[in-house]
């Protein structure tokens, strides 16, 4: 739920570049959620939906989820995110907070808690477009 | 293209009237104490008081305040649960008893994603539990936070004092507002620290003398004002 928070700064940012970039209508919003964070598709597509201003009536929300890639700054091993070894706990903290991550996942080469989110985060606003 | 979490945090924090970060360039000064000290002094005041503690990587006002069995209600966003009268939130809701071994970068991103989704009420004070040094929290806070205010904790020691006035500097160059200086851990009448604070035009606020029975009040929010810190403290809050 805590999805609607995540949706209107989505849709605060758009407007702002919307603006900025002279946009009389937005006609698609793309928007990537890194698989890390674990944000429910549906509910943000429905807070998106809903939080539209007229200036996006007719947008095309698209959504997509990116793999997380994690690299470990001790020995440099990369490997890929998979909730399913997390409990369902501790997948709602990452959810919430994706730092905390640190706190419940090591590299699995050497157990080091010292890794990069390459990519696949949390979410992020992708592009913009609309007519002038 | 954006990071779409910034641009709401003015929104989340449009309720606050006041937010007042207690920092200091030195560790081990008393900031927690203060903090959790002085939001309690305004909540009992009447005032609608938030705390917030930033120092993801050592938190301490959840053990001050003796949270335990809270967490934030998920709507659509997060609303910080009721401690000891305050809007409280902390990064230990998530990590809990386990290390959150954070970078810088990483400190900065978790700050981002808790001031995006917390969900404030009407606050007259949001206050501002700070982890030591002019680093990450001072910086993320003066660039995300516009209505920032610092309250600045030193000891007598020049060793705390120095660096803090280095912060002081910085802060008065940057145009941020000080809400002034708290000398903790007093042992002599040394006069110094206050001198040198309004020598640099920044208010004095008061000096707690050290007092062995804070240790015995932690975890126990009203007993923290049977000691030291809370008396001055509570004090202070009335001039705020
Ligand atoms: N006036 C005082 N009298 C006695 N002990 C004190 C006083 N002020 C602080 N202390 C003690 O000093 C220690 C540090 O206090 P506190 O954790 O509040 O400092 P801090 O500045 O938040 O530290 P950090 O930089 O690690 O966050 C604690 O053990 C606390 O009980
Ligand atoms: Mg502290
Ligand atoms: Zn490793």
């Amino acid at each position: 739920m805590h999805e609607w928070a995540l949706a209107e700064a989505v849709i605060k940012t758009s407007i702002e570049i919307a603006e900025k970039e002279g946009l009389a209508q937005v006609t698609e919003v793309t928007v990537k959620i890194g698989n890390l964070q674990q944000v429910e598709r549906p509910i943000l597509r429905f807070a998106l939906s809903q939080l539209r201003p007229s200036r996006f009536k007719d947008a095309k929300f698209r959504i997509f989820t990116a793999k997380t890639t994690l690299k470990c700054r001790v020995c440099g091993n990369t490997w890929v995110f998979n909730k399913n070894s997390l409990d369902k706990e501790t997948v709602e903290a990452i959810h919430f907070v994706p730092e905390v991550a640190h706190t419940y996942i090591k590299c699995p080469k050497c157990g080091s808690p010292d890794f990069e989110i390459e990519q696949g985060r949390g979410i992020w606003l992708e592009t913009i477009k609309g007519v002038k | 293209m954006a990071d779409p979490r910034t641009s709401i945090i003015p929104e989340r924090l449009s309720r606050v009237r006041r937010v007042v970060a207690v920092s200091s360039g030195k560790g081990g000064v008393g900031k927690s104490l203060i903090a959790t000290s002085l939001a309690l002094s305004l909540a009992e005041r009447g005032c609608r008081v938030g705390l917030f503690d930033l120092d993801f990587t050592s938190p301490s006002t959840h053990l001050i305040l003796g949270a335990n069995d809270v967490q934030p209600t998920e709507d659509k966003g997060l609303i910080p649960p009721k401690v000891a009268g305050l809007e409280y939130m902390s990064l230990v809701y998530y990590s809990g008893n386990e290390a959150a071994p954070l970078r810088g970068a990483e400190t900065s991103n978790a700050l981002i994603e808790l001031l995006a989704v917390t969900l404030w009420n009407e606050l007259d004070y949001l206050v501002i539990d700070s982890p030591p040094g002019i680093g990450d929290a001072l910086l993320d806070l003066v660039r995300l936070v516009p209505q920032i205010e610092f309250l600045i904790v030193t000891t007598p020691s020049r060793l705390a004092f120095e660096t803090v006035k280095k912060q002081l500097r910085l802060l008065q160059e940057l145009k941020i507002p000080v809400v002034g200086i708290v000398e903790n851990m007093k042992m002599t009448q040394a006069s110094s620290v206050k001198q040198q604070t309004e020598a640099l035009g920044i208010r004095f606020l008061t000096e707690i003398p050290y007092d062995p029975a804070v240790e015995d009040a932690i975890g126990n929010p009203q007993k923290l004002f049977s000691t030291a810190i809370g008396r001055k403290v509570r004090e202070l809050s009335k001039t705020m």
